[in-house]
């Protein structure tokens, strides 16, 4: 019987190989801030756990959040569900067939970047303005 | 020449028997997502530094305690979805796979129990 033997197949290059593009940094980014996000939505369920159980717990919730590193684990989740939201709405317009042209491609992705950041910006200075 | 059966090429169900059920609820969930959290971050923006009084008049309110169980039904179901592609394409042994898949889906479920157990009671005052 014929001895059975892995052939010697190309490999697909590794990450490390590819130049970084936008385009695909942008995915990357996509599942990075969704994985965040499972996180942030334990959180959340936490507070409201916690809102549930009595004064005393809730307001040490509260004060997790109220704490400056709380304030910085919310503000990366502002940005994170900013971010995988607006690149869902360009997964779902992908859906329907449209815009895969490259400039537009291109074009979305830099719309993203910039929308995420300052869309993220604005929410917390309303939320500062509430809080004051 | 192709390998499929009539049956399974009407069906459409592909190897994994599920067609593309996973893809869809994905995009529904999604969808559903949009509004809701525009709701949620509503949400949150009033009630950040709020007294848990302040929190259990708001849930009294049945439209906002169905709001964010719909919330918390719908990102959870997706973000179970999502977590389920990065299992599949990262965990490649059998048992450490199928162990992370099980681990994915009971946990997300736990959450979202809690979640509209925690809803539930406030919003009944109990």
């Amino acid at each position: 019987m014929a001895q059975s033997k892995t052939p010697e197949r190309p490999l697909s290059p590794h990450l490390q190989i590819y130049r970084p593009m936008l385009t695909m940094m942008m995915s990357i980014i996509h599942r990075a801030t969704g994985i965040a996000l499972y996180l942030g939505v334990v959180l959340l369920v936490w507070w409201l756990t916690g809102a549930a159980t009595s004064d005393q717990y809730f307001d040490m919730v509260q004060g997790f959040f109220g704490h400056w590193f709380g304030r910085l684990v919310l503000f990366g989740f502002t940005w994170a569900l900013l971010h995988h939201a607006l690149g869902g709405l360009r997964h779902l317009l992908w859906d329907t067939g449209r815009g895969f042209d490259l400039p537009v491609v291109e074009l979305m992705a830099r719309a993203n970047l910039g929308l995420s950041v300052v869309l993220t910006i604005v929410l917390w200075i309303i939320g500062y303005g509430v809080m004051a | 020449m192709s390998m499929r059966t009539p049956l399974g090429k009407v069906r459409g169900l592909g190897s994994a028997r599920d067609g593309t059920h996973h893809w869809w609820m994905q995009r529904v969930t999604a969808i559903a997502n949009l509004p809701l959290m525009v709701f949620l971050v509503i949400f949150i923006l009033s009630h950040l530094g709020a007294t848990r009084a302040a929190v259990l008049a708001s849930l009294a309110n049945p439209f906002v305690a169905i709001l964010l169980a719909l919330t918390m039904i719908s990102v959870l179901w997706h973000m179970r979805l999502g977590l389920q592609v990065v299992i599949e394409d990262y965990v490649h042994g059998h048992a450490t796979k199928l162990g992370a898949l099980l681990a994915n889906t009971f946990f997300t479920a736990a959450l979202g129990v809690a979640a509209l157990y925690a809803i539930l009671k406030m919003s009944f005052g109990l």
